[in-house]
């Protein structure tokens, strides 16, 4: 109804015959305004009143930087494997024939339908020294639950596909061409997928990495019941938030938070450079 | 497969195929099956019988009043944010829109517990407002309130991200020609709008439900964990498996995992029968 006169008043618009332009943008920004912005807002305030010696202090204290390393290098290890079976779970799944294989392609999802508390009991379960794999692995010395190896453990199962999700439509958009000009020229299937096909699909890979990490970095549910929360051995930076607060810490807790804020905003900021360089570099964007 | 006799240059041997395959299937297996296996088998290892009190015992059934009444404000609310929000943004042409689809999916890349710590420093005992809305009588905090808000933060942009690439794709001509032909903007909306995205929307809305059900770190912060009170389901789940209750937190689980199968199964249907209307290639 309004859009003649607003389409004349705000030039950062272009004119459309189409209604509703100001009764919708109107209510996504007071909604996204209460909902995100000014809760992520109140945060940055309480931080920020904080004042640069008590945050640095809140910052440096000897547990807080130990759970952010736990959750960092955790994150990392399980995003590395993640990259690993993802990539070649995408392959299985655009390649090859076999059956039951739409079974396998929706089982993929499973860890993002699943919630993350009934990951994190099931997960325990298993891996307990007393569980259906843990027993097994019990008597090798290998220790899962209740130690950082369980962190990593968690952190696999809720990550996969993230990577497999970004490299697949990728993958599916590679003509066969390529790699028929690659074989024709003489290369080995090894050196076709190395150096032909690999290259190509860099910037999804890292984009799911990347994705994964970022998860990796927040996540709690799925962790907490399997990691055993020892201080500075498998206690994650998110737990320790939680207990912060339990503590009525809120001081301690903002700048826990921030930091894991100003990382994960790192990261969007990273992804979102993979992209324009691969729209740049590949023409597609993943 | 059938050609053995030639080499085929394309793909790899057969004995790499299955290797590969064979790999594939133990890591899903072994990450994936077996934790939603057990979900079961713990639930019912001491028979139908324990199982069905389990999920009969007043805390439980407390448990998942609260998550379906959660779910029930939380997904809507963000149903309609989505329709204003992918209307705003697949129909119009403005500066900033891309910063604007940014600032959506921003609570993706937010830990949960933070997502719910934000609201504990908005409107806890020790926050600004805080004392404010107590003087009215309101707690948002510790409180059912809360848990929406925080379940609302969470699932934010689960429609929205499902809509916008799918509208942008199916472009402004149906809805100017609508008007050209003296529709008004609802009929529009409802006669020409709705019907072309309606089973991106029910995806969207079936993976919206799928988080908002399911939602520990944020809830957990922002609930306080009073017993009967401001227990939703996964954080009963948590209380009974802290109090060495494995069958209890295993067969209020089994409930959540039966609810992640079933979204996946709709999903799957959606996909195979309604897959081109779905905005390609778009899968989250």
């Amino acid at each position: 109804m309004t859009s003649a006169r607003s389409a004349a008043r705000w030039h950062w618009k272009n004119p459309s015959v189409i209604p509703g332009f100001g009764l919708t943008l109107g209510f996504t920004l007071a909604y996204l305004t209460l909902i995100i912005l000014i809760p992520l807002a109140a945060l940055a305030w309480r931080s920020a009143s904080l004042g640069w010696t008590d945050f640095l202090r809140l910052v440096l204290d000897p547990r807080t930087l130990a759970a952010l390393r736990i959750s960092f290098s955790t994150a990392l290890i399980a995003a590395v494997v993640n990259v690993v079976f993802g990539v070649v779970a995408a392959w299985v799944l655009v390649r090859y024939n076999f059956p039951g294989r739409r079974i396998v392609d929706a089982v993929v999802d499973l860890p993002f339908a699943i919630p993350t508390a009934v990951a994190g009991i099931a997960l325990t379960a298993i891996y307990a020294p007393n569980g259906l794999i843990g027993s097994l692995l019990a008597p090798l010395g290998i220790k899962v639950a209740y130690s950082p190896l369980g962190i990593v453990v968690a952190l696999i199962a809720i990550g996969l596909p993230f990577v497999v999700r970004t490299v697949q439509p990728v993958m599916q958009e590679i003509s066969q061409e390529v790699e028929e000009a690659a074989a024709s020229l003489g290369a080995s299937r090894f050196q076709t997928i190395f150096r032909v096909i690999l290259p190509g699909l860099t910037p999804a890979i890292l984009t799911g990495f990347a994705l994964a990490l970022a998860r990796g970095i927040g996540e709690y549910g799925s962790v907490i019941f399997i990691a055993g929360n020892i201080p500075f051995v498998s206690e994650i930076a998110p737990l320790l938030i939680v207990i912060r607060l339990e503590e009525f810490d809120y001081g301690a807790a903002t700048v826990i938070a921030t930091v894991m804020l100003i990382i994960s905003f790192l990261m969007l900021f990273l992804i979102n450079f993979i992209q324009a360089w691969s729209r740049r570099r590949f023409g597609y964007e993943q | 497969m059938s050609n053995e006799r030639f080499k085929n240059p394309i793909t790899e041997s057969a004995p790499v195929r299955w290797t590969l395959i064979a790999a594939v299937l133990a890591f899903l297996s072994l990450f994936v099956l077996t934790p939603l296996v057990i979900v079961f088998t713990e639930a019912f290892s001491k028979g139908w019988e324990e199982y069905i009190l389990a999920l009969q015992e007043p805390d439980a059934v407390k448990a998942i009043r609260l998550t379906l009444l959660v779910a029930a404000i939380a997904v809507p609310a963000n149903l309609l944010f989505g329709l204003a929000a992918s209307w705003a943004i697949a129909k119009f042409e403005f500066r900033g829109k891309s910063f604007l689809i940014t600032l959506i999916d921003l609570p993706f890349s937010v830990s949960p517990v933070i997502s719910g710590l934000v609201y504990v420093l908005l409107f806890g005992a020790n926050s600004f407002l805080g004392p404010i809305l107590k003087s009215y009588g309101m707690q948002i905090v510790f409180a059912v309130p809360g848990i929406v808000l925080a379940t609302i933060f969470v699932t934010f942009p689960f429609v929205a991200r499902e809509l916008i690439p799918l509208m942008q794709d199916q472009g402004t001509g149906d809805e100017e020609a609508a008007i050209s032909l003296g529709a008004n903007g609802w009929q529009t909306f409802w006669y020409v709008t709705l019907p072309n995205v309606k089973w991106a929307l029910l995806y969207g809305v079936l993976l919206c439900n799928a988080r908002a059900m399911g939602e520990f770190g944020a809830v957990s912060v922002v609930s306080g964990h009073i017993r009967g009170l401001t227990n939703t389901m996964p954080l009963h789940v948590e209380i009974l498996y802290n109090d060495y209750n494995v069958v209890g937190a295993f067969a209020v689980a089994s409930l959540l995992a039966l609810l992640a199968l079933l979204t996946l199964v709709l999903r799957t249907v959606l996909e195979t029968r309604y897959g081109s209307e779905l905005s390609a290639g778009q899968k989250h």
